[in-house]
């Protein structure tokens, strides 16, 4: 409208997916391919951001300058014949789907928001329910333009500058700008998904259902609270693509909002054991078929936005580690149990298998075995202690946590979990910087 | 897609096409397959722009690179825009400057500058297109104006007044036209989150693109002459407007 009082003098705090940590950063919005490098060179260290879903500080950086991707959406080119996607980075995975699913294709890999840009997804390698036959995300970016802060840019693929390629997939945002992807899309001819849940009690009922299932998707909510008889119960899911023709209709728009940040002592160990039993009950039988929408399939907690305020104002943890096959049922059964004992555990935790399709990032997460994902709410020192000795539980079996997820690694921790970080480092932009970059390299204490 | 009759696609005229409300509406334009004559000034972001159009489902685009600030090049132009479309159904004029109020306070040239790309240039069009549309007894003319035309404030009134112009002179246009069949459409949006305001500190007033978008398509369809984008702001500017004279000079508005 046109009003020119200029912005608060004070910057406001940015925070992520988690809302832990919150940094002071400048943000500045951008619109097209061009406006990068800034046309005044910031005095601070830089770092891509596109909707911040990720959940600790791989998108934040105290006193920087936040490059804000979300408004260069535009799509490039689209080919219906073979489902290749040319778009800008800052296009999200609910613009390609309302896009692309009335034309009969899905993306080839989806993590459990719509709500990631497609930079965000390839900085941060992310993966979905169907790892073990496809992979991460990173396997199906044909091509990107990689943009550095000395105004140089040039193209990535496997054959293009291709070590740029690996460095740039799981890259955490750190090697420049990626300013537009290329990516394979893949043929469905409904929006339904074939369903089947089977539940589970215990961790070896699992593992078998792991080891049998033959879906294209397959996840497991798990129980982390409840002990005894009921320890490690959970809901094996599993889904395919219908091969049945039916509605490729786009997504109707999320109504509901969680409208305000519940105060502490709402979620607590009795709370979170009625909603976890909630669950496990709310499908009666051993079993359940039948079709259903993949909205409610892949994207459960989309259906409510601003999710993440049910913790509260001191926000959430997440922890996400993979550990390899041969130490991975001991391992998993070592870390149920400290969870389970610490009674932090909220409702959403899920457990399954990678595959062993490589990943094309340098830095990717994924490794063949089993991986455990859940949220603590923030209790100071309890909540910490607990992630640092899950990390301590991973690195004793071998696996590694995932830095997207991530807000407590110590130096010593990350650099075991990706040995080849210096490599990485090599080819990170030296006007860019993360949080969680100069944390894991030492160069920031973890903050209390 | 394909579950009504196919329309003839609407050839859209699109003046300042790299704007976020033109670039937002213009995609709602495309997924009903329409053909664009998209006229800006900077190369790089007409092709992004039709690229993006192309790929969601234009039947065609095509780009003219032009400063319009630059009147004398408005009716060759736009000749060529009709003659490359084969006719123009709707017009939308979405270019425009926000303009550093403290300096026009100042400088009589950069109140000048406003007024002329806001309204002189906006003039120039639109009695072109008005002479066409009136000629082929169809057509819409629609303009992005803004709130800010509604009152006189004493923090942006030569942009105001700018857009203040721009309504007045539409009114009349209309008037004149409507009998021979022509929308004249006045869009008013209040907050807009747009790289024109993105120095501005967001509140809750703060509208999407894509929303004042729809707002504006269903508008077109259903023939309006001026409409509030998004409409909850008819309310806010009936207040605005109603704020008593002596009460207003001492407000900080």
């Amino acid at each position: 409208m046109g009003n020119s009082s200029s912005s608060a003098a004070e910057t406001p705090l940015f925070e992520s997916w988690g809302r832990y940590p919150r940094f002071q950063a400048d943000v500045v919005p951008l619109h097209w391919n061009g406006d990068f490098p800034l046309q005044h060179a910031p005095l601070t260290k830089q770092l891509p951001v596109g909707l911040g879903r990720s959940y600790g500080d791989v998108c934040l950086l105290e006193n920087g300058t936040l490059l804000q991707t979300a408004g260069m959406d535009r799509f490039l080119h689209f080919d219906p014949s073979t489902g290749m996607l040319r778009c800008e980075a800052g296009v999200n995975l609910q613009q390609i789907l309302d896009f692309s699913v009335p034309r009969g294709y899905f993306l080839p890999v989806t993590p459990g928001t719509k709500y990631v840009t497609v930079g965000g997804a390839i900085a941060n390698d992310i993966h979905g329910k169907n790892h073990h036959v496809a992979g991460t995300f990173g396997r199906h970016v044909l091509r990107f333009e990689l943009a550095r802060s000395d105004g140089t840019r040039f193209v990535c693929s496997p054959i293009e500058n291709p070590e740029w390629f690996a460095a740039t997939i799981g890259g955490m945002g750190l090697t420049g700008l990626i300013t537009w992807a290329e990516i394979h899309l893949r043929p469905i001819v409904s929006r339904k998904i074939e369903y089947r849940g089977d539940k589970f009690h215990g961790i070896d009922e699992f593992f078998a259902l792991s080891q049998s299932a033959s879906s294209e998707y397959t996840v497991a909510w798990i129980d982390c609270v409840s002990t005894g008889r009921n320890f490690a119960r959970g809901i094996f899911m599993q889904g395919d693509h219908s091969e049945t023709p039916g509605p490729l209709t786009r997504s109707k728009e999320p109504k509901l909002t969680f409208p305000f940040s519940l105060p502490e002592f709402a979620l607590n160990r009795f709370s979170m054991a009625a909603f976890n039993a909630l669950y496990f009950h709310k499908q009666l039988a051993q079993q359940k078929i039948g079709p259903v929408d993949y909205e409610p399939f892949f994207y459960p907690l989309d259906a409510v936005l601003h999710w993440n305020r049910m913790y509260g104002r001191q926000g959430l943890l997440q922890f996400q580690n993979v550990l390899p096959h041969e130490s991975g049922r001991e391992g998993m059964i070592e870390i149920l149990k400290a969870i389970t004992k610490s009674g932090l555990a909220s409702f959403l935790a899920v457990i399954k298998f990678f595959g062993d399709v490589p990943s094309v990032g340098m830095m990717s997460f994924p490794k063949p075995g089993p991986m455990l994902a859940l949220d603590f709410p923030i209790r100071r020192d309890v909540s910490f202690d607990l992630v640092d000795r899950l990390a301590r539980i991973t690195l004793e079996h071998g696996g590694r946590m995932y830095s997207a997820k991530d807000a407590r690694m110590t130096p010593e921790q990350f650099q075991a979990f990706y040995p080849q970080w210096q490599e990485f480092a090599r080819f990170i932009d030296p006007g860019f910087d993360s949080a969680f970059w100069q944390r894991v390299t030492g160069r920031r204490p973890l903050v209390g | 897609m394909a579950d009504r009759l196919p329309a003839a696609p609407k050839r859209v005229l699109a003046l300042g096409a790299t704007s976020a409300i033109a670039q937002a509406t213009l995609r709602l334009f495309a997924e009903q397959h329409a053909a664009f004559f998209l006229v800006g000034r900077d190369a790089q972001k007409l092709a992004a722009v039709r690229d993006d159009l192309l790929t969601r489902g234009a039947s065609a685009a095509t780009t003219f690179i032009v400063d319009l600030d630059d009147t004398g090049a408005h009716p060759a132009m736009l000749a060529h825009a009709a003659t490359a479309l084969g006719g123009i159904d709707i017009a939308f004029l979405a270019h425009g400057v926000l303009g550093d109020q403290p300096d026009a306070e100042k400088n009589y040239a950069t109140a000048a500058a406003i007024l002329h790309t806001n309204f002189l240039s906006a003039v120039s069009l639109v009695t072109w297109l008005a002479n066409y549309f009136e000629a082929e007894h169809r057509g819409t003319i629609a303009v992005i104006s803004s709130v800010a035309g509604d009152r006189g404030r004493r923090s942006n009134y030569v942009y105001g007044a700018s857009k203040g112009g721009l309504n007045i002179f539409l009114d009349g246009v209309r008037n004149r036209i409507d009998r021979a069949g022509v929308q004249v459409l006045t869009i008013k949006p209040g907050f807009v989150a747009t790289p024109m305001t993105a120095h501005l500190k967001k509140n809750a007033l703060f509208a999407e693109p894509a929303q004042v978008a729809k707002h504006i398509l269903h508008a077109i369809e259903k023939g309006k002459d001026v409409i509030y984008a998004p409409p909850f702001w008819a309310l806010i500017m009936l207040v605005v407007r109603s704020v008593p004279r002596r009460l207003f000079k001492k407000m900080n508005m």
